[in-house]
């Protein structure tokens, strides 16, 4: 079990514009936990820090300052646990068309992570192991075969959820993973997502600006804003009682039954009352 | 390098179906496997790409063929400059000598020449180019300031001023001084690449997938760019039959072997132009046009796999685009 724990992180990124060079706070001491099981959900507008946190946590960047704490213990960056490291936390990145090489197959796609996860399996065993992949995002087995410029851009985001899921990861970051996709299509990439971090039990961090979705599919919500965590706690709680006024701008924005119908309420309560004197005013 | 890659998609993708216990189309998936290859590996044949490799095919086998089945080309024989025929194809140089088979032993010259160049042009420009841009960092920075300043070495003035130090030059080391002189370009254009495919999101993927840095060079990044070096390649032999024919007509090339410029140099010594014999120097400016333009068609065809929208935008590929004749009449009256 893999329990990441996020204290503090600040994350700089130098800006060089001639001589002159700006720093930009990408990432404002954030501080959050993800642990198997749970689904939070990072939420903020572009430029807030979201790619940013998930390559903090991919070791794609180095922090700063602040920690990020792998059960308790300081990030590995080299060695034996850092390889661990990097089998037990995967992700699932925003655009379909970049992730997939266009030059390989889909099979060598999911082969690649199989293999470096499991280096004593046969080859038949692998390949198993990648139609089992398949089955498991509800694509066909041939699709082992295909190119990636010859699938949907849904097919494509399942081919890298079985890609992320091929290191039998305890934890999932997936960075926005269906803004790139039609709308028609997008549930039915959440919804399999939510299902797998069901059966698998995964630690989920789901990187969205769709507070809707948010809601629907975390357990927790924080809000992001211009690289800080302005808000932070249970989804129902973020949506219906916002406190940040950024967030009260997204969740005005959102559609949230309750809170509409509570508003529609208050409004035809007040006209009924006033009713008779709204003539003379 | 390309093998490999080859061999181990097409491990992968092989052994999916076999290890499949409900493949249920397996026939249909290993029809379609080899066209998508297929498409991706090498341009789609049209005509240009035909032309091109027919002719330039033609002259290789002419230069590999030829030096065996001809004569000496430097036999001297005095019958003085002879018109084609009387027992020689393309007649004989000033001092007797059997033009054909000069032609064939310089075909074989130039040729190697453009081999060489080529090589070393693909061996220093993927080293240079791919190699920094790939590890980045201070590594990056000394490549990209070496291939710098290489680029904005003129190049012509240093051959010519290498090629007059050395007075006695094989063949080899005029091919040397070639390649050096003409890899930056083609690293620089290599390194914007590499920086642009180095950041997208699949090699991001096959870094924190756990992938060793070596392999996601040679198997996620090398063969995106194929196509990329196989058009620098061609162009690098292009530069350097023709750079070689310049040096040796300045009588700066090899000495000693021949090549399509040793015999323009010879032809111009000999006052061809002025006697009009024309079939001492047409048939070696003819195989350098010839060629430089076959290759040149090559490399259009492959310019045209790495940005599809040069094949799309002319119009005949535009006609193409599914509109059957009667379909653009309808259009067309709608419109009206
Ligand atoms: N490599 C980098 N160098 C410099 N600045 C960067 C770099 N990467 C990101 N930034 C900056 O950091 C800030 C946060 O970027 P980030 O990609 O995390 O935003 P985001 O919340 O993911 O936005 P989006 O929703 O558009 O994906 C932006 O202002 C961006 O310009
Ligand atoms: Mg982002």
């Amino acid at each position: 079990m893999t329990v990441l724990e996020m204290r503090d992180v600040v994350k700089d990124y130098r800006l060089r514009n001639g001589l002159r060079s700006t720093r930009l706070r990408a990432v404002d001491e954030v501080s959050f936990t993800l642990e198997p099981g749970r689904t939070v959900a990072l939420v903020g507008q572009s430029g807030s820090g979201k790619s940013t946190i998930a390559k903090l946590l991919m070791q794609l960047e180095r922090p700063s300052s602040g920690e990020i704490l792998v059960d308790g213990e300081p990030m590995p960056y080299r060695g034996a646990r850092a390889a661990a490291y990097r089998k037990a936390v995967q992700m699932v990145f925003q655009d379909p068309f970049g992730s997939l090489n266009p030059y390989h197959t889909i099979g060598h796609h999911l082969a690649r992570p199989v293999r470096l996860h499991h280096p004593a399996f046969s080859r038949r065993q692998v390949a198993e192991r990648v139609l089992d992949l398949l089955r498991r995002v509800r694509l066909d087995p041939d699709f082992a075969d295909r190119k990636p410029h010859e699938l949907s851009g849904g097919q494509r985001q399942r081919v890298a959820i079985a890609r992320a899921l091929a290191p039998e990861p305890a934890i999932l970051v997936a960075d926005e993973p269906v803004s790139m996709l039609d709308v028609s299509i997008r549930l039915g990439v959440l919804n399999l997502l939510a299902t797998l971090q069901r059966e698998e039990n995964l630690g989920v961090l789901y990187i969205t600006h769709d507070l809707a979705t948010a809601r629907h599919f975390s357990d927790e919500i924080m809000v992001l804003y211009q690289g800080s965590v302005v808000e932070h706690g249970p989804a129902d709680e973020v949506i219906l009682n916002p406190q940040h006024e950024y967030t009260q701008l997204l969740a005005d924005a959102a559609p949230a039954p309750e809170r509409r119908l509570a508003r529609h309420r208050q409004p035809t309560l007040a006209a009924r009352e006033g009713g008779g004197q709204q003539p003379l005013g | 390098m390309e093998t490999t890659t080859q061999g181990t998609t097409q491990g992968s993708a092989q052994s999916s179906p076999q290890g499949s216990t409900e493949a249920a189309a397996p026939s249909a998936t290993a029809e379609r496997r080899p066209v998508t290859r297929k498409r991706r590996l090498f341009p789609p044949m049209t005509l240009k790409l035909g032309v091109g490799l027919s002719i330039a095919g033609l002259i290789v086998l002419f230069g590999l063929i030829g030096p065996l089945v001809v004569g000496d080309p430097s036999t001297v024989r005095d019958i003085g400059l002879t018109g084609p025929g009387h027992g020689f194809l393309l007649g004989t140089t000033q001092t007797g000598q059997d033009i054909f088979a000069q032609l064939a032993y310089a075909t074989r010259g130039s040729l190697i020449i453009g081999v060489v160049v080529g090589a070393i042009t693909l061996l220093l420009s993927s080293f240079f180019g791919l190699v920094g841009a790939f590890v980045g960092g201070w590594v990056d920075e000394a490549f990209s300031l070496l291939t710098n300043i290489m680029l904005v070495i003129p190049g012509l003035p240093l051959v010519i001023v290498i090629s007059s130090y050395v007075p006695n030059k094989s063949i080899w080391l005029v091919a040397a001084v070639l390649a050096i002189t003409s890899w930056a370009g083609s690293a620089r254009v290599l390194r914007g690449f590499t920086l642009s495919v180095r950041s997208r999101d699949y090699v991001l993927a096959a870094r924190i997938g756990g992938e060793k840095r070596w392999r996601i060079l040679l198997v996620e990044i090398l063969p995106n760019l194929i196509p990329l070096l196989a058009s620098q390649v061609v162009f690098a032999v292009i530069f350097a039959i023709l750079g070689e024919a310049g040096l040796s007509f300045l009588g700066l090339g090899a000495s000693g072997s021949f090549t399509w410029g040793t015999m323009l140099y010879f032809a111009q010594n000999g006052l061809s132009l002025r006697l009009g014999a024309w079939w001492w120097f047409a048939p070696p400016g003819l195989l350098i046009a010839l060629f430089g333009a076959a290759l040149s068609l090559i490399n259009f065809s492959i310019d045209e796999i790495i940005n599809p929208k040069l094949r799309s935008q002319t119009r005949a590929e535009r006609n193409r685009w599914g509109m059957s004749r009667e379909q653009r009449q309808a259009a067309a009256e709608v419109t009206v």
